[in-house]
């Protein structure tokens, strides 16, 4: 584990993973941190407008290794029509159906947010099922796209360009600002998917 | 509602101090950019620093007052006319009702800020009414005929003389950001005093840096990873990008460098083509 300063309010720290990112954040948080933002990333957690000595007194201690909040399951339906099935299954050295099977048989775990408001990375597919994002990205992606690029899956909330791979839609509501909850899927989410 | 819009310019948003809290699901902060400026206005009008100001861009703003306002011009140097006669930016103006307030185009500079006595009073959203132009979260830009409220005033205006414009010398100071080792040692001798200048994309989001390349050290990609106002990402391109108040919570690109936190405000002021000197610290 590594902290890095990010000027005088803001400390980055390394991790091993997503996990491990995820279960400091949620310690950050259950402990109170005082920090204005606590980010998890794919393998760091970012804290801004924090102590950095308060960062480190955290780091250097224990904490555990899951995530503490009660964030979940989330099942969400889709249809799998998406215009990326064959290259996804050309990759994955099988059948678009079994494209369909592998997909919702899987769980996977919202890693952290970026992107847009309520877009969650995320983790639960083998690095060897590992996607190629588009050459180029298309202009318009519809709200509830379902997406793989990476190792990544993903959910777009609103209509917006996209360079990842489209397998299916939901209508599931991924984002609401008058929410009290605004995002479906938070860092720590766990998310499964189900062919309708 | 107190004050109607005649003509919202190119692009005028409502801001405040930002949107704390949320980082963490992908909404950016937004706010002000030129945070000073907003603050100034506030304090011209006996507002608190965090009541919403408008926040124009180079274009100005047409509105008509429906009562009695106070208000005040700071930022970007712009005209300021009530009714067709000039009267003073960085002063508290009082207006009757029916009064037509105009502020002109930004004559240098890009963003004027406009309060008003008791701030504006749209519905905040997630805590901040403040317009972020990434997602947009927040209150819609300013159309024209829409109806602005305003809050109750507050404390008489501050006491003032005069507002100085500030100067700066576009000398950008440079820290080492969490990824400066993407860049080697004779990139980084070759960025302190390297000038740049604004690219025309520049906006909210980001400053775009036009100029040499920036060799990056390392290949490959940077597992995505939450970053900071200020911060300076160096895409593939080697085109730098100083992320403002709207910039994406994460990203994937490393961000070399860190901007002073009190260079962001006049960079929130530079124009497309405007030119800035690196120093690296």
């Amino acid at each position: 584990m590594k902290l890095i300063h990010v000027g005088p309010h803001a400390v980055l720290v390394e991790v091993d993973g997503t996990a491990e990112a995820l279960a400091l954040a949620s310690a950050a948080r259950q402990r109170g941190i005082g920090a204005q933002e606590i980010v998890p990333g794919a393998r760091t957690v970012l804290f801004d407008g924090v102590d950095a000595d308060e960062v480190a007194a955290l780091v250097a201690g224990q904490w555990p290794d899951e995530v503490a909040e009660e964030t979940g399951t989330v099942v969400l339906p889709v249809a799998y029509d998406g215009p990326d099935l064959e290259p996804v299954a050309r990759a994955w050295g099988c059948t678009v159906d079994e494209v369909v099977e592998r997909h919702t048989a899987r769980e996977f775990t919202a890693a952290f947010c970026g992107f847009a408001p309520g877009f969650a990375y995320l983790a639960g597919l083998p690095d060897h099922w590992r996607v190629p994002r588009l050459g180029s990205p298309r202009s318009r992606i519809r709200a509830g796209a379902v997406a793989l690029a990476d190792t990544w899956c993903g959910v777009y909330p609103h209509a917006s360009p996209g360079g990842w791979l489209v397998i299916g839609h939901t209508t599931a509501r991924l984002w609401d600002t008058g929410a009290e909850a605004p995002a479906l899927l938070v860092p720590g989410t766990r998310v499964r998917f189900e062919a309708t | 509602m107190i004050l109607e819009v005649i003509d919202p310019g190119p692009l005028t948003t409502i801001q405040d101090l930002g949107r704390f809290g949320w980082a963490h699901l992908g909404v950016p902060r937004a706010g002000a950019l030129d945070r000073a400026a907003a603050r100034l206005a506030n304090r011209l009008v006996g507002n608190a620093p965090e009541h919403a100001v408008l926040e124009t861009t180079m274009g100005g703003v047409t509105l008509l007052a429906r009562r009695a306002v106070t208000f005040a011009v700071t930022g970007a140097q712009a005209e300021v006319r009530v009714d067709g006669r000039p009267v003073h930016s960085g002063l508290p103006v009082t207006v009757r009702a029916g009064a037509r307030i105009h502020v002109g185009p930004a004559r240098s500079g890009v963003r004027s800020y406009v309060a008003f006595a008791g701030g504006l009073a749209v519905e905040p959203v997630l805590g901040s009414r403040s317009t972020d132009t990434l997602a947009w979260i927040g209150p819609p830009p300013l159309a024209c005929g829409q109806l602005l409220p305003l809050g109750p005033r507050g404390h008489p205006p501050a006491a003032v003389d005069v507002s100085v414009p500030r100067s700066h010398d576009h000398v950008m100071t440079w820290r080492r950001g969490p990824r400066h080792d993407w860049v080697d040692d004779g990139a980084w001798r070759a960025l302190d005093g390297a000038e740049y200048a604004v690219g025309q994309h520049s906006d909210r989001i980001g400053l775009r840096l036009v100029g040499h390349a920036v060799p990056r050290a390392v290949s490959g990609e940077l597992a995505s990873e939450g970053v900071v106002t200020g911060g300076v990402q160096l895409p593939p391109s080697g085109h730098p990008v100083v992320f403002l108040a709207d910039h994406p919570t994460t990203g994937g690109y490393p961000v070399i460098a860190l901007v002073d936190d009190a260079d962001l405000d006049w960079c929130g002021q530079l124009r497309p083509g405007d030119r800035v000197t690196i120093r690296v610290r």
